[in-house]
């Protein structure tokens, strides 16, 4: 009623692409607000829109709401990608958050110095295949089922399929130890409101390239 | 939450639920998972029977669990009965089958850590817990190799029969089973930008032990200025709009256990920092009065003091984290 969810960040993936993601796998059509210049953010913060003066900002069910993960948390519970109770709620939590760690990783490695580059993208592919790759091989292996947790698709299963294709982007045969990770990335792909988004056209933002790293680094006055 | 046994009546003989509105709603009735009744006389922690109603439903029960016995069934609790393992809260509706399970046992460092914010929200919630401390090498890899560290990282909690790790999903599950995240979607999403907020100002604060002195008087400057211009300000004002004693729906709630956590700690780095936040103040005094508050914030209770140098050491070791850390 209160209309689309309206989306304030910078015109790249960051910390809003998992909110992306998410929106878009439970089929929600989203509007974008892209910040490009400092005056811009400084403005929302003037006008009080933005809670402790960060983005990403989603105004959502006649909310600005702030802090990624509350607003992850929101729209999986709202769209029912959140489990059936408590229990498996803590799953998905556990699950989900692990994965953060890992795609904030994978997140903060355009802004590295040039000489830790290669530094950081050797300890993302070793806490990919030794931490967190094998855990969820292992989760799809013992149960045997098309999603992680409680036999339904859930947030666990897109963020999972977000930080595959984050990390195959930069190392593209790191699943070749994980043939569960392998299946469980062509499904997920072909779920209907997934697939849509991986086509080109829709809202899914590109990987980051020097032009979104500068632009970020300006408005933070970063450079 | 609301059980759905609330006004049920239950059909003993045939394990069915009817309606049963001469049931307290404080009671808990238990049904186990095998549909063998069992009659659990103490209720989760959230909710304590009130006596004369606890001694009115044992003779209510008596009838229908003097039928239940004549078809067949074990006693209560006995391993005919299925040993009674599993317990709905008739009021909040949740399965306990942790009640015999025990109590949540925390496995960390002798110390605050990530493992505090638990410890605290444990605390509000008036749940007792056991703690595992590590302090060698030996005892970390030993976990390792147990395979209870889902990522090879703690904090670790045992409870309700899940290694739980990621602190943020143990809080988030703490907070739900004892009714401290809020009455709907709505309110939990306030209290998880909340919380987000105090916690990643508590998180300045997380690696403040492990810096050089040097970087330590910069990091205690960040933290002030982050606290009295970023996150105060926001809590001062959610206060002072709504002018309730809670932050969020009038109700105590994660959100103001969470938030008493970060203004202590960065009263520690600076005593007087909640000068000119009058509603901080007054929220300061109120919460820590909380009877399960105000006990955990007494000697001799398991909150852990400010972190010295033979913490830093123990993690150091226990991690092999024998890098400088950076302030943020």
């Amino acid at each position: 009623m209160a209309g689309k969810p309206k989306l304030y960040y910078f015109d790249g993936r960051g910390k809003m692409e998992s909110i992306r993601w998410l929106l878009a796998a439970a089929g929600v059509e989203f509007e974008e607000k892209f910040v490009e210049t400092k005056e811009q953010l400084e403005k929302l913060v003037k006008d009080g829109d933005l809670l402790f003066h960060q983005l990403p900002m989603v105004e959502i069910d006649g909310m600005k709401m702030v802090q990624t993960r509350a607003i992850l948390s929101y729209i999986a519970g709202k769209y029912n990608l959140y489990g059936k109770d408590l229990k498996e709620r803590a799953l998905i939590d556990m699950y989900v958050e692990g994965i953060t760690d890992l795609m904030q990783m994978v997140m903060m490695l355009p802004f590295s110095p040039a000489e830790a580059k290669a530094k950081n993208l050797a300890s993302i592919e070793e806490k990919a295949t030794k931490r967190y790759f094998p855990v969820f091989e292992k989760v799809l292996k013992q149960h045997g089922q098309d999603f992680l947790v409680g036999n339904r698709f859930s947030w666990a299963d897109v963020q999972l399929l977000e930080v595959i294709l984050a990390v195959e982007e930069k190392i593209p045969a790191v699943l070749s130890g994980f043939p569960q990770l392998q299946a469980f990335k062509t499904k997920m792909s072909n779920v209907p409101t997934i697939k849509k988004f991986l086509q080109p056209g829709s809202a899914r933002k590109p990987p980051p390239d020097d032009n979104y790293v500068a632009t970020v680094m300006s408005i933070f006055n970063l450079n | 939450m609301v059980s759905k046994y609330e006004g049920q009546k239950i059909d003993f003989i045939n394990r069915r639920i009817i309606s049963s509105s001469y049931f307290c709603p404080k009671h808990v009735f238990s049904k186990t998972s095998t549909s063998t009744l069992t009659f659990f006389q103490d209720p989760c922690s959230s909710h304590r029977p009130l006596r004369f109603m606890q001694i009115t439903a044992v003779l209510l029960a008596a009838v229908p669990l003097g039928t239940a016995w004549r078809a067949g069934w074990g006693r209560p609790g006995s391993a005919q009965a299925g040993g009674g393992r599993h317990f709905a809260c008739w009021r909040c509706g949740n399965w306990k089958s942790e009640v015999m399970a025990g109590k949540p046992k925390l496995y960390y460092f002798d110390g605050r850590g990530k493992m505090e914010s638990i410890r605290w929200l444990l605390a509000a919630a008036g749940v007792e817990f056991e703690e595992k401390f590590l302090e060698t090498r030996e005892q970390y890899e030993k976990l390792l190799q147990s395979g209870s560290l889902l990522f090879q990282q703690v904090p670790l909690v045992e409870i309700d029969g899940m290694k739980m790790v990621q602190t943020r999903a143990i809080l988030n599950y703490i907070a739900a089973k004892y009714n401290l995240y809020g009455k709907d979607l709505k309110e939990r999403a306030l209290i998880d930008m909340y919380v987000g907020g105090t916690e990643d100002l508590m998180g300045f604060i997380l690696m403040f032990p492990f810096l050089s002195a040097e970087d330590k008087e910069k990091q205690r400057a960040v933290i002030v200025q982050k606290a009295t211009s970023r996150y105060f300000p926001v809590y001062e004002k959610v206060l002072k709009d709504h002018g309730q004693d809670f932050l969020v729906g009038n109700s105590f709630s994660w959100a103001d256990v969470h938030l008493l956590e970060a203004i202590l700690m960065v009263e520690e780095k600076k005593s007087d920092v909640l000068s000119s936040f009058p509603q901080l103040q007054a929220f300061k005094r109120r919460i820590s009065s909380i009877p399960t508050i105000k006990k955990f914030l007494e000697p001799g209770s398991q909150r852990k003091p400010v972190p010295d140098d033979k913490y830093v050491e123990t993690v150091r070791r226990v991690l092999r984290m024998y890098y400088d850390i950076k302030a943020n």
